[in-house]
């Protein structure tokens, strides 16, 4: 089907069935009780996850598929963003212009980015890409203040023009919306315990993410990803065959970028703000996470990643003392205190902590990520040897 | 002409802190082939060393002050440092006044077992893998570091002081025969700068002057000839990583006093660090040292009002700009020899 494998189908399907169904499968508890703020079923962290998950599917064409590890894939996220919140403050609230126009943008900065930056490789590469987003999160952040809004960012006015959109009644803000369906809308089912609340923008960017994931696929299984895959695995003997790299490698890299862009504009449609900090090297860093920790250069890893990321950083960061203290209120006083002091650097504000050792832990025993990860315990149970029977490296460690 | 000496001094500080970070990076570099993104935490961790020693020392408790009573008729109770106790109040006073000098005696030690802890726990383990790993790994240590110090300080940056007698600033131009208030500058400024250039000194007299230095240089030439004639090279690169390691925390100490330490400094000056490095040169001691005083002061440079007003916002860019003509144009560097790193 879709001119996939079965294979590939499968997994499609289920990555459609998992992001069609999150509402329900995100809310495992009941509202009200103690498990309840493990529940991540609520719009705005569901849109982060399939948003997020658009970037590191992205971020794993370039990385995954040409090993080239770059470091400011943040600057065309931020990129498509302030072109789409242009394109609601000018022509019209409508997303589709808006996002169409930030992958535009950012596939045109990506272009020129990668252009200079793939003249080096290695970690020059990664230097070079680090360079740039500096400098474009530096000229957001003060010279280009007119465009960018600077300090402050951008977030559409009551007055801005909107020249396709009609005139705003007075009282009325200016929402993004896709043909007048109003990206806030949501509908909430109540059904016992449950409150399962169904977005309009959740679906909208969960149906964008799973065309990007078809096309990551695609991707992955065409003879230019072929070409990719013999980039990363050696450049030189590819070079003495006769062929060119760079305008494979420039081609994957401008598609990463563009995929970027589309995170940072679907990012706008959600939440109508932009800010300069989404454009600092440490959110590059935490795509490169969230790629890594699924699973450089499977196809599913990189989604897993951004999710279990996303997650961890909404939910586990909301566990403070006095949660903690409601969990282990059962325990003997003495044994309640010392087991919270050790937990407790590692949850709410310090997740951080915990996400940097789980990466470490990640790079050093388990190249191959989360998505590794399970295919070795399923081989435990499955008392094979795990390898044997994974086609064409979809289990190919991350370099 | 003062307003370029002013320029060169402004940047001379900076361009220290960037020229010690980049020689222990390229150390690291240099000899074990290792791209170490946590760096720069490293460079926190010295400076949160500065903090730590001046809170032990102003550790104090309570003592009744004598002849003094409140209304109630309790005696008025007065917090007293501990060291006061042990070396006498003046003594005592200048000793806490003197903490941020002083912990460089206390900073060296952690340092160096920092250094050596992460060479032998994890680096070991990362010279077979590529590039990209090592810069995963130790990127994900730096997070883990940050998050440590920010656990136990808090997020906020902590003021440490330096010496009542280095504080304030001295009028260098009036020193110099300019007009007065021209040039003013810091007194701690020219400590942090002076110390530098001892800090550098020592090391390139180390490599240079010592049998062991010798043989590392050797090893960073060609490391398994040197493993070959039956010297444990291995052993003398752990002692340089632990050495790198020092000079970064040393940098951090003495860098306390000219910005608040906050946990996440390290990462601010990490990717400016190896700017630095690839500017200079992947490798080259020289050049890291020199790179990092070129775009300190050119940073300071880019920054004058006059600059600003025609090129507004270079004083942001103008050393990533720099660093990506360099990789464009000489992508070895200023100093980086020939083949190293070259691609």
């Amino acid at each position: 089907m879709f001119g996939l494998t079965k294979k590939d189908t499968t997994l499609l399907l289920i990555v459609a069935c998992l992001t069609m169904f999150a509402p329900f499968i995100l809310n495992p508890f009941p509202e009200g009780s103690a498990m309840a703020q493990f529940n991540a079923g609520y719009p705005d962290l569901m849109q982060r996850l399939v948003i997020f998950g658009i970037f590191a599917i992205g971020f794993n064409i370039l990385f995954g598929l040409t090993g080239y590890l770059s470091f400011g894939h943040a600057a065309f996220l931020g990129v498509g963003s302030y072109a789409a919140i242009w394109m609601m403050k000018l022509l019209t609230m409508n997303v589709i212009p808006a996002i169409m126009v930030s992958v535009l943008i950012a596939g045109l900065f990506s272009l020129l980015v990668g252009w200079i930056s793939l003249r080096r490789s290695g970690i020059y590469f990664s230097i070079l890409t680090l360079a740039f987003a500096q400098m474009s999160y530096s000229l957001a952040y003060s010279v280009l203040t007119p465009i960018t809004g600077g300090e402050t960012g951008l977030q559409p006015k009551v007055n801005d023009p909107r020249i396709l959109d009609s005139a705003l009644e007075p009282g009325q803000n200016p929402r993004a919306n896709l043909f007048g369906l109003e990206m806030n809308q949501s509908y909430e089912l109540a059904m016992g315990g449950w409150v399962f609340t169904f977005n309009a923008g959740y679906y909208i960017a969960a149906l964008v993410m799973l065309l990007a994931f078809y096309l990551s696929i695609r991707i992955f299984r065409s003879p230019f990803g072929m070409m990719l895959r013999a980039v990363k695995s050696n450049q030189q003997r590819l070079n003495y065959t006769g062929l060119n790299a760079k305008p494979y490698t420039l081609a994957a890299f401008v598609i990463s970028g563009m995929y970027a862009g589309l995170a940072g504009g679907l990012l706008v449609a959600m939440d109508t703000q932009v800010g300069a900090e989404r454009m600092f090297w440490t959110a590059s860093g935490e795509v490169v996470l969230m790629t890594i920790l699924g699973g450089a250069g499977t196809l599913i890893g990189p989604v897993l990643g951004a999710g279990f990321i996303k997650y961890m950083e909404n939910i586990v960061s909301k566990i403070n003392k006095t949660v903690l203290e409601q969990w282990f209120a059962f325990m003997p006083d003495g044994i309640e205190d010392f087991i919270i002091t050790i937990v407790y650097p590692f949850v709410g504000k310090g997740w951080h902590l915990t996400l940097g050792l789980l990466f470490m832990m990640v790079v050093i025993f388990l190249p191959g990520g989360l998505v590794q990860g399970g295919q070795k315990v399923a081989g435990l149970f499955r008392r094979k040897k795990p390898a044997d029977d994974k086609p064409d490296g979809k289990t190919t460690p991350a370099e | 002409m003062d307003a370029l000496l002013l320029q060169i001094l402004n940047g001379l500080d900076k361009g220290s802190a960037y020229a010690l970070i980049a020689l222990g990076l390229t150390l690291i570099f240099g000899t074990l082939g290792v791209v170490n993104f946590a760096h720069g935490a490293l460079f926190m961790i010295g400076a949160f060393c500065a903090v730590t020693l001046s809170r032990l020392l102003n550790l104090s408790h309570e003592v009744a002050v004598p002849g003094e009573v409140d209304f109630l008729g309790n005696p008025m109770m007065r917090d007293v440092p501990y060291i006061y106790d042990i070396f006498g109040e003046t003594m005592g006073a200048s000793i806490i006044d003197w903490s941020v000098p002083l912990s460089i005696l206390f900073a060296i030690p952690i340092m160096v077992g920092i250094g050596f802890a992460m060479e032998r726990g994890l680096i070991k383990h990362f010279y077979k893998r590529p590039h990209a790993d090592q810069i995963l790994v130790t990127f994900g240590l730096a997070i883990v570091l940050q998050e440590i110090i920010k656990y136990f300080y808090g997020a906020n940056p902590i003021p440490t002081p330096a010496p009542a007698a280095f504080t304030g600033s001295f009028d260098f131009g009036a020193m110099l025969g300019f007009d007065p208030n021209t040039i003013i500058y810091p007194y701690w400024r020219l400590v942090y700068f002076a110390f530098s250039a001892v800090i550098i000194g020592a090391v390139f007299a180390f490599l240079q002057f010592t049998t062991f230095g010798m043989v590392v240089r050797a090893g960073m030439a060609d490391r398994e000839t040197v493993g070959l004639l039956g010297i444990n090279i291995d052993k003398r690169f752990t002692i340089m990583f632990g050495i790198a390691a020092a000079v970064a925390g040393l940098a951090g100490v003495m860098y306390a006093p000219i910005n608040s330490p906050n946990y996440h400094m390290g990462m601010d000056f990490l990717v400016l660090s190896f700017v630095v490095v690839v500017v200079g040169g992947m490798g080259s001691l020289s050049g890291a040292v020199l790179a990092g005083f070129l775009l300190g002061i050119l940073e300071s440079f880019a920054s004058m009002a006059i600059v600003l007003e025609t090129l507004p916002g270079i004083n942001q860019i103008i050393i990533y700009l720099v660093a990506i003509i360099i990789l464009l144009t000489r992508p070895r560097g200023l100093m980086g020899r020939k083949g190293v790193m070259e691609e």
